[in-house]
């Protein structure tokens, strides 16, 4: 090696270890509590991050303002998973090891919450889903919790509302295999309208992503379903809206909370009129709470809070009221306040943790008209 | 019946698509023996110059035939630049070296093409809706199946650009020297061919009916994604294989039964088999017919 060279080699090196130095040393001030948050920023439910990621800040930001939780500054770190489930866990384990931060909030989608819930567990760091329905990502352990309802309670409202106000006997299931959230949802709609009397006469899959439904939706139309299932995530939903209109598919669309997003309505333009979604609230809501948010979030961002938006800010507050009750910041009185949330007052309704960790809430139906969902019926728990 | 000649419709519009980009690999593979991976990828970047460009136009025009003619040209013409670019910057330099490294460079240029449009100042990560180019209409019927004007399109568009190209290969004098190219690069260069400007060419021709193929998907499929050139471009790679890499007609037939194979797995069957049927056609023709099914066996020598 010549000198240079060596010289070359030997000092970004020196520089490398001597920022890591710097970082390893710099002390974790201890004034501020530190949320970690994980979300798909990107990728085909992009909106479902930035609209839950724009709830939190909202939530954050006004708590700040007005001093804090006890004297202490919240401070959010946010970390894009692109919709990936490994991604989702990669983020987690960051924001714990790296980033220690006291409390997670995230993630939409239930099979990116079921990949990172795990990891919070087993650092027994407190994690709230804003808006993953599935069942199954709070049984993963007692450090997770959800501010929204779930789905065998989803399922049973859509299927309630397909029979007692579309009157419709038969029904079409267009399922996405890939999504644990799709698959559930579905099966408990199909429970609960068999139960009802109904019938579910086709079932037909898809894979996240795709973008040609045609087949699928050739196979129902020969069927003639009253209503048409689909448990999905906006995009898939608008470009099957699509493609239904297109091949004269006449049957109404029904669908959860996946719906939620300004780009449905830009995917699927007029063929979304006259379709209906269950939700978590909606934004004909006349309660002063609920106004209040939506005039400060169009005030904040211009455009109108999705439920996602409105189920990041509660699961901001949420955890703001239990970091008030909380005796101490460590992670376990965090735990044990957040599992003691009662009666709290959110934009999205009123939230109770039952003793599995869930939030007990009534869900609204929404139908598409003029492109804006307006308010249908409430059906509570 | 109507649902049996639906499945046939829709089976012949989405294998169009896929022949259309299956014809780009087997050309390039045809003379230079390369699988040109960041062909997905321009068909991507077709999708990304109409959902630009298609704003200003709409700005003048209603939707109609004739926007949709004008932003596939502005498309093509796009897509003809990036396509000379990749063979200029990327596999030129690289037509002596060993075959694999062409091929691992075709990987690097897909992948650079992918990440580079999920760039905030290029495209970004997140998929957007393309603008209606066409208002759709249902056209004709034939026994209660419905024919809207797209799939109309879709089939017309492809058919006229197969026949052009297929003009330009045989009745050209271009064409001639792309077919002798393809059999001998070194005769064709003793005998005064302009070999590095006949490949030029044939990367332009590909990426051109990439853009027509990328621009009809985004307007049946109206979403654009940095990441949509992947999985398209893998079941067009497919189509070529089936068909018999090297081979136009080839790659049409592979894109058409690809196509149907894809609807008519979904329609009868059972729709968590769509992928795997397809790649099971191919594993089975490639086992009876190595060579796909229209392609030439050609004896290496050793």
């Amino acid at each position: 090696m010549t000198y240079r060279s060596m010289i070359k080699f030997f000092v970004p090196l020196a520089v490398v270890v001597a920022m890591s130095f710097v970082s390893a040393c710099k002390k974790k001030t201890e004034d501020v509590i530190t949320i970690g948050e994980y979300g798909s920023m990107t990728g085909t439910e992009a909106t479902f991050g930035i609209s839950t990621h724009r709830g939190i800040e909202m939530a954050i930001e006004a708590v700040n303002a007005a001093g804090g939780v006890k004297g202490k500054k919240l401070k959010l770190i946010s970390y894009d998973n692109q919709g990936k489930a490994e991604e989702s866990v990669t983020a987690v384990t960051k924001l714990i090891t790296k980033d220690n931060v006291d409390v997670i909030i995230g993630e939409v989608a239930s099979s990116r919450s079921k990949a990172a819930a795990p990891v919070a567990q087993r650092y027994q760091v407190p994690m709230i889903s804003p808006s993953s329905t599935n069942p199954e990502v709070t049984a993963i352990g007692d450090y997770i919790f959800r501010v929204c309802f779930i789905d065998p309670f989803q399922g049973s409202v859509l299927a309630v509302f397909a029979t007692e106000n579309l009157k419709a006997k038969t029904a079409a299931l267009l399922i996405d295999k890939k999504s644990d959230y799709s698959v559930g949802l579905a099966d408990f709609f199909t429970k609960k309208f068999t139960a009802l009397g109904g019938k579910i006469i086709v079932e037909q899959n898809y894979v996240g992503g795709d973008i040609d439904f045609k087949a699928q939706l050739t196979a129902i139309k020969a069927k003639n379903p009253d209503v048409i299932m689909v448990p999905g995530y906006y995009t898939e939903v608008g470009l099957m809206m699509k493609q239904a209109k297109d091949l004269g598919l006449k049957a109404v669309f029904i669908g959860g909370d996946g719906w939620d997003s300004p780009k449905l309505a830009e995917i699927a333009g007029p063929a979304l009129n006259g379709n209906y979604m269950s939700n978590h609230y909606t934004t004909d809501d006349k309660d002063p709470r609920v106004q209040e948010f939506i005039k400060k979030y169009q005030a904040k961002f211009n455009e109108v809070p999705d439920g996602l938006a409105a189920l990041g800010y509660d699961a901001a507050l949420v955890l703001v009221d239990a970091l008030n009750r909380a005796p101490d910041f460590s992670k376990k009185s965090i735990r044990d306040a957040l599992a003691q949330t009662k009666s709290f007052a959110g934009v999205t309704g009123v939230i109770t943790m039952d003793h599995n960790r869930n939030a007990s809430k009534p869900a609204v139906v929404v139908q598409a008209q003029d492109l804006v969902f307006r308010f249908v019926r409430k059906i509570e728990p | 019946m109507a649902e049996f000649i639906q499945h046939v419709i829709n089976g012949i519009s989405l294998g169009s698509v896929y022949a259309l980009i299956a014809i780009g690999y087997s050309m390039v593979y045809g003379i230079l023996q390369l699988i040109n991976f960041a062909h997905g990828e321009v068909v991507m970047l077709s999708s990304v110059f109409g959902f630009y460009v298609a704003p200003y136009f709409l700005a003048h025009m209603d939707p109609s035939i004739g926007l949709f003619l004008v932003v596939l040209t502005v498309a093509m013409v796009g897509c003809g630049i990036v396509g000379f670019l990749i063979e200029r910057l990327a596999y030129r330099p690289l037509r002596k070296a060993p075959r694999i490294n062409c091929l691992i460079t075709a990987i690097g240029v897909s992948l650079f093409i992918q990440y580079f449009t999920q760039l905030d100042f290029v495209f970004g990560a997140i998929p957007q809706s393309y603008p209606e180019l066409m208002s759709r209409e249902v056209y004709f019927t034939i026994a209660g199946a419905e024919v809207s004007n797209l799939q109309v399109l879709v089939l017309g568009l492809s058919f006229v650009l197969m026949v052009a190209l297929q003009w330009i290969v045989y009745r050209t004098k271009l064409g001639k020297a792309m077919r002798a190219v393809s059999e001998n690069t070194e005769v064709s260069a003793l005998l005064g061919i302009p070999v590095d400007r006949v490949i030029s060419f044939t990367f332009i021709l590909g990426s051109v009916l990439a853009a027509a193929a990328g621009t009809l998907v985004s307007t049946m499929y109206p979403k654009v994604d940095a990441l949509m050139g992947t999985l398209l471009g893998l079941k067009a790679f497919v189509a070529a294989v089936l068909g018999g890499i090297g081979s136009i007609p080839g790659a049409v037939l592979g894109g058409l039964v690809m196509g149907m194979a894809e609807e008519f797995t979904v329609g009868y069957l059972s729709s968590s088999f769509r992928d795997a049927i397809a790649f099971a056609i191919l594993i089975v023709v490639l086992l009876v017919r190595p060579s796909g099914l229209l392609g030439k066996s050609r004896i290496e020598k050793v």
